[in-house]
């Protein structure tokens, strides 16, 4: 090949290369033209900040052991409790979670022969919100099956006994006092309600000083003892949901998430696309028309039935879905247009030129054709993100997320079957939707403005 | 005129074609997956076997026949059952093709599990039952999504620059969340907080009788279906249809037009909306394509009684005849949508007429 034509095609592909290099930069310069970029840019940072410190703040065990909860895991955290800065919107303060642990029990003991002794727990608390709590449980240990007295002490003095003679289960035993019919019966209104509300004012809950004592006959060697977890209705930055786990688990996860399932499925779909295309102009022929074929065919499979359908019959992880999207969205729209591009592509002198110096048809494809459009490709790209997170949170909604991770459509599920729009929970449905909205908006945005300034013919209108 | 109608013809049987062949290959797809490939076959054999096994031993006229003798009696009607319902056959490659084909011929066969609302079990009479509601829906909302988007990017083209035209434009990033997303606030705003708006369905409870009180209930509750259908598409489309009329609008004709003094109204309709109608078409097909699926989630949300939620329902308790039911006739819908907007694209084509005209010339 004689070395001149393969230097000028070189000094050919540069200049090209140069231009496109100084197009870029102009571009950015004039980034500032588009306040929604950078609206958007600020978008996907936020969000990308906020994975990073999920990731370490939160390590990804942690988060599945929180999430998929179970007993123990959550059992200080109240049930359906809004957020705390719901305060803001309240005139009234809204009761917090209080709990007094076991070592903040006073304990007297006093032997009554036989080798038994009386013991009497008695665990203090302060409470001084303007609504009444949540729910009300007590949490014992004990080393055999005892009988226990229960009994409330008022700020006021009163003394209001909860159950006489309740039988505590050997090791840990809960008593759901919300829960007792009878307490309900005797007090006139819901345990959590009844113990707390002021005689004057039944409406209102009394504050001040509280106590739970507990009393009861066990054996000399035998240990008793017991926690109080009086429930607020606010807790936590993200409120807690019907298995009173805190929403803040799934809505940090969320986000990498979303994330990585975004863009791993757009650069999946889109660059696979984009290469074949390219692959399928160039050789032209019976290739060309197979890809075609292939996207004629795949443009109307019904994605979402096939999605839903693999999600029931044979696997819901994520990864099942993600390559299932990926396979589905190879040959789509987008080849028709990417087509198009490669077509004017293919004529550009500086191609014949490399044809000339005998290059081959793969580094034609892979050196000449694919550099030239790859721009066009960024805000299609960019576009698509969305997209595929929505994606998936569609396939929670119906009930076909991940089932062991925490992700915002899988809020949305819960929150939907949960009856969080009926029972007025708005919180548990408004936080990921937001969440997921200012992800969608912030790659859209910027897809937007990639689009006007990557093609020239859209940026005068 | 004739070479014109004999390019229509051939264009129009291509598409045909590849419409058909694209509702073959999801149909199969469908089959393959809904049977596991066929491990759903070993799933059905072990309960007929249970099933006949109960019914056999359990019989008080077979009382005292020998064990080996009535399992015998057991394996040989398994075997019938078997044959009578084809198990006895590999799934592939026959099988899977013969229920592809039976299945595009419409023979859907009976439900596994589910029934009509009439307490019927043919596939097609559940289908039917819920197609209407299905339609009514969908129709509605494209063809709304339709003219709003077409008029608003007309109305926004004209006032380019203004602040009209910005806002669209900013909100156009609001279609990234599809339909149903923007039911769910629908439905917190107007049902949960406002109490104004149905929370779903199609119809109040007891339906009623009078022709009057039911077609507005229906309309009352078709309201947020149909916006929340609206909203999730409305803005991207007017953004990608204004572009288009901007494009298009600068055109050298379209000056010409406008200098020889035609009126504004005139200028858009002959120049303007004639040649961008083409790529407005096939922009408005691949949303209709996507929405098609995306009625699946919307019926769920809305709990719309439509073949969507039948889908989902049938997943959930693995009814495949069902599932392929439904495949069936969504994608004979969508290829009769697409085919009938391509038609329409041909036909409004001006490639297709200048090169027959040509020809003819």
């Amino acid at each position: 090949m004689p070395s001149s034509t393969r230097a000028s095609v070189l000094r050919l592909r540069e200049h090209g290369g140069k231009e496109r290099m100084g197009n870029v930069l102009r571009s950015l310069k004039g980034l500032r033209r588009y306040p929604s970029m950078i609206a958007g840019l600020i978008l996907i940072l936020f969000f990308v900040v906020l994975s990073m410190y999920t990731v370490i703040a939160l390590p990804y065990g942690d988060a599945i052991r929180l999430w998929r909860g179970g007993p123990g895991v959550w059992d200080d955290s109240p049930r359906n409790a809004v957020p705390v800065w719901f305060d803001l919107f309240y005139k009234d303060s809204l009761s917090r979670t209080i709990v007094v642990p076991f070592e903040a029990e006073t304990k007297t003991e006093e032997t009554i022969g036989d080798g038994m002794k009386r013991v009497e727990i008695v665990l203090p608390f302060q409470f001084g919100y303007d609504t009444f709590p949540n729910e009300l449980n007590i949490f014992t240990e004990a080393t055999v099956v005892t009988t226990a007295t229960l009994s409330w002490r008022t700020p006021d003095g009163r003394t209001i006994t909860i159950q006489e003679g309740r039988v505590l289960r050997k090791a840990s035993d809960v008593y759901y006092v919300s829960q007792d019919r009878v307490l309900r019966a005797e007090l006139g209104a819901a345990p959590h309600v009844g113990l707390f509300a002021d005689p004057a004012d039944e409406a209102r809950p009394l504050k001040g000083d509280y106590e739970l004592v507990l009393t009861a006959e066990v054996a000399e060697d035998n240990e008793l003892d017991a926690k109080v977890v009086v429930y607020g209705k606010a807790h936590g930055l993200a409120g807690t949901d019907h298995r009173q786990r805190d929403l803040m688990v799934a809505l940090l996860w969320g986000a990498p998430i979303a994330l990585l399932f975004g863009i791993l499925a757009a650069v999946g779909a889109q660059v696979s696309t984009f290469v074949l295309a390219g692959i399928g102009t160039w050789m032209g022929g019976k290739l060309d028309k197979v890809f075609q074929w292939i996207t004629q065919v795949n443009l109307i499979l019904p994605v979402l039935p096939i999605l839903i359908m693999v999600g029931h019959f044979y696997s819901r992880s994520i990864w099942t879905m993600l390559g299932l999207i990926i396979a589905l969205n190879v040959f789509s729209a987008s080849m028709l247009t990417y087509r198009a591009m490669f077509l004017q592509a293919k004529e550009s002198p500086y191609i014949e030129a490399a044809q000339a110096y005998g290059a081959g048809n793969w580094r034609i494809i892979f050196r000449y054709l694919l550099p030239r459009i790859a721009p066009t490709l960024l805000p299609q790209f960019v576009l698509v993100i969305p997209t595929f997170v929505f994606l998936e949170a569609t396939l929670s909604v119906l009930g076909l997320g991940d089932p062991t991770l925490p992700t915002w459509g899988k809020l949305l599920n819960d929150a939907y079957t949960g009856g969080a729009l009926y029972k007025g929970y708005y919180y548990w449905m408004v936080l990921p939707s937001a969440l997921l909205m200012l992800m969608g908006v912030g790659f859209a945005l910027v897809g937007f403005a990639l689009d006007r300034i990557f093609n020239p013919r859209l940026r005068t209108v | 005129m004739r070479k014109f109608l004999t390019r229509l013809g051939r264009f129009t049987l291509l598409r045909a074609f590849w419409l058909f062949l694209a509702l073959v290959v999801a149909v199969f797809l469908t089959v393959v997956i809904a049977n596991m490939g066929g491990e759903m076959d070993r799933v059905k054999r072990a309960e007929i076997k249970q099933y006949i096994g109960m019914a056999v031993f359990q019989n008080p006229a077979n009382k005292g026949v020998p064990k080996d003798v009535l399992a015998a009696m057991v394996e040989d009607l398994c075997r019938v059952e078997y044959k009578r319902l084809g198990l006895d056959r590999p799934f592939f490659p026959g099988r899977a093709f013969s229920y592809t084909w039976t299945a595009l011929s419409l023979q859907l066969g009976r439900a596994e599990r589910l029934a009509s609302d009439a307490g019927s079990r043919d596939v097609i009479r559940i289908l039917m039952e819920r197609l209407p509601s299905t339609l009514i829906l969908f129709a509605t909302a494209e063809l709304l999504l339709f003219l709003i988007a077409l008029f608003f990017a007309l109305f926004l083209s004209r006032r380019y620059g203004s602040a009209v035209d910005r806002i669209s434009i900013a909100l156009a990033p609001s279609s990234a969340a599809p339909g149903w997303f923007y039911g769910i606030f629908l439905i917190l705003i107007f049902a949960a907080v406002l109490r104004v708006l149905p929370w779903g369905g199609m119809l109040s409870l007891p339906p009623p009788k009078d022709t009057g009180v039911y077609l507005l209930s229906l309309l009352e509750h078709m309201i947020l279906p149909v916006s929340a259908i609206v909203i999730g598409a409305v803005f991207a489309n007017i953004y990608a249809w204004r572009t288009f009329f901007l494009i298009y609008s600068s055109e050298d004709y379209v000056e010409l037009a406008r200098a020889k003094g035609l009126s504004g109204q005139a200028v858009q309709r002959r120049y303007i909306l004639r040649p961008t109608l083409p790529p407005i078409i096939t922009s408005f097909l691949l949303t209709l394509i996507v929405m098609w699926m995306g009625q699946i989630v919307l019926e769920h949300v809305f709990n719309w009684p439509g073949i969507g939620q039948i889908f989902y329902r049938a997943t959930q308790v693995s009814d495949t005849p069902v599932i392929v039911g439904v495949i069936v006739i969504y994608g004979y819908l969508l290829a009769a949508t697409v085919f009938v907007l391509d038609f329409i694209y041909a036909i409004l084509d001006p490639r297709v007429r200048v090169e027959a005209a040509g020809a003819r010339g």
